[in-house]
């Protein structure tokens, strides 16, 4: 049912469409030449780890800041922009004021709306001083010359003005503003979270349209056929999460005792390793402070299962005992180099199976190189259905919540999602 | 427990428990003995071999799992006497030092080649990046996949 209130929203963003002929704005001049700081340049480089930048405006086997990813959305593909200063395919002829206005407000330099894949909602939060930096950073890059491929979004989203609509009903651009009685500590690292770091990009579920949910802020999210679990009270994780253990997964990409960061979040630990030891401390903080009491971790570790599991899963079991035993058991070699117990890790206490298959079906790469944990994918040696029978046995093993369902159609779904 | 394994075109029956490595059944069971065991734990690529044309590490793949799926090993590539495209390149590019690794690397290699007449140098790279060498011949393995892919032999750079 389609509230009131919901209804004058979209009578006045139809208006609003109807007033503005559906640009966002006018184009702006471009800026003369510039010189920059050098300490606001290293300023902006620290700032572009934490808001990880790098990953989604690098295609693969592209160069760094020159765009041209395809980022995954419900609606289709919308491609990462070039954001080295070159004049004619990146952002080279943006002012700062441009500049500023395409991460507050989501605009281009030529007054047209950038899509919410590119997370104004919360860039719009960061702090003028960062902006300058962040500025004076990209535009001291090498400028390289790279076309970015055109969107492949389904009608009608393809259509570049409908996001007045989106941003009439969902982007509240705002300012950051520090909670009392909080420490400082704690204080930056909210900024970072909800600004450049963006982390309810995925860690927010998101609505039909693709907008965050303000009512569920970081409740659990998806990225890239990935489940990004919730980063507060609700967080599965049968450990507790303490500031310490979240700097070490920020940094190290791996704690031992929840996991190794997988998937899309390997490369947020790829470049949280290089930013400010300070600021990844900060977001640690922040973050444990709702992580720290959830009700998943309160009691003792469920025990291990493994004679119930096999009953229940004998096919699992066998797979199991031939395919993973030979690092997972304690005891086994690799478990010596400083691995989480499989009982432990978190994938295997979430609400959805996904984390725990595809970490099966794509295996893990050493977030932090050179040295970390590797793990090779099974998409090519198990079916579907032998990948299920794992995360079944595993599932009812380890886990005292309910055994996954329809575990073969969502291995499927994972494979197509997860091959990108 | 009785397996019955499809390997290089063949139907075989072993006795074995239906957990075990199928690198262990090659070897052991098939003398197949192309594959090696290196680190046992999916680490290194020295048992890579083929299912259903795609490379898999056997050293952690239980032999019950391949039941109905076709195998290929190094030795079904080609003989010492008839040596297969890719074996015939490693001779010619001298691509083995101690040659442990080699057996996996040409498995690999045939994967990729399989879906992939004509890669290019990048792709080449990216998929053979699970394999390793610790004798460092990995340019020779390079141009050993180049000429077998019947590509233009390219320049090795200094560092690549």
């Amino acid at each position: 049912m389609v509230s009131a209130r919901r209804m004058r929203t979209l009578a006045a963003s139809a208006l609003v469409l109807v007033l503005c002929g559906c640009a966002g704005g006018p184009a702006l001049p471009s800026p003369p030449p510039q010189r920059f700081e050098q300490a606001a340049v290293d300023q902006g480089a620290s700032l572009a780890k934490l808001g990880d930048c790098q990953t989604c405006h690098t295609a693969e086997g592209g160069r760094p800041y020159a765009g041209g990813r395809p980022i995954g959305t419900p609606f289709g593909a919308v491609y990462s922009t070039n954001l080295t200063p070159d004049r004619e395919t990146g952002i080279g002829a943006y002012s700062r004021v441009a500049f500023e206005r395409a991460m507050r407000r989501g605009l281009r330099r030529d007054g047209a709306h950038l899509y919410p894949a590119f997370p104004y909602d919360h860039f719009s939060y960061a702090a003028d001083g960062d902006l300058d930096s962040l500025y004076a950073f990209l535009m001291t890059r090498q400028p390289v010359r790279a076309v970015t491929p055109p969107n492949r979004l389904i009608p009608p989203v393809g259509f570049r003005p409908i996001i007045a609509i989106w941003k009439a009903l969902y982007f509240r651009p705002g300012r950051f503003t520090p909670t009392a009685g909080q420490s400082a500590a704690w204080n930056r690292g909210a900024y970072l979270v909800e600004s450049l770091g963006h982390c309810g990009a995925c860690h927010t579920p998101h609505n039909f349209l693709g907008a965050e949910r303000r009512n569920r802020v970081l409740d659990g999210g998806a990225a890239e056929g990935w489940y990004a679990p919730p980063l507060n009270a609700s967080s599965p994780a049968i450990t507790a999460w303490t500031a310490d253990g979240l700097y070490a997964y920020l940094r190290t990409g791996i704690d031992l005792d929840h996991a190794a960061s997988a998937g899309p979040m390997s490369t947020v630990s790829h470049e949280l390793a290089r930013a400010p030891e300070a600021d990844v401390r900060a977001m640690s903080v922040y973050l444990a402070s709702f992580m720290a009491a959830a009700p998943a971790a309160a009691g003792p570790p469920p025990s291990d299962r493994a004679q119930l599991a096999s009953r229940a899963h004998p096919q699992g079991a066998l797979l199991y005992a031939g395919a993973c035993a030979q690092c997972h058991d304690a005891g086994a070699p690799m478990m010596l180099e400083g691995r989480p117990p499989l009982q432990l890790g978190t994938p295997l206490h979430e609400d959805s199976p996904r984390d725990t298959i595809q970490i099966i079906l794509q295996g893990l790469e050493p977030p932090v190189r050179p040295a970390g944990p590797f793990m090779p994918g099974f998409a090519d040696s198990l079916t579907d259905g032998q990948v299920a029978e794992i995360a079944g046995y595993l599932r009812s093993r380890f886990s005292d919540k309910p055994a996954w369902r329809a575990l073969p159609a969502a291995v499927a779904k994972a494979r197509r999602e997860g091959a990108s | 427990m009785t397996i019955t394994l499809r390997v290089n075109g063949r139907d075989h029956t072993v006795e074995a428990d239906p957990a075990t490595p199928l690198l262990y059944v090659l070897r052991g069971d098939l003398q197949l003995n192309g594959a090696k065991f290196g680190c046992g734990l999916g680490q290194c690529g020295a048992c890579t071999v083929l299912v259903d044309g795609k490379a898999v590490l056997s050293c952690i793949l239980p032999a019950a799992a391949v039941r109905g799926r076709e195998v290929t090993t190094v030795e079904g590539l080609g003989t010492a006497e008839t040596p297969g495209p890719l074996q015939q390149a490693f001779e010619a590019e001298q691509a083995a030092q101690c040659g442990y690794c080699i057996a996996g690397m040409i498995v690999r290699a045939q994967a990729l080649l399989s879906a992939n007449s004509a890669p290019t140098d990048a792709e080449i790279r990216a998929h053979m990046q699970p394999n390793l060498c610790r004798c460092g011949t990995h340019m020779r393995i390079l141009k050993a996949i180049r000429r077998a892919a019947g590509l233009q032999p390219q320049p090795s750079r200094p560092g690549a």
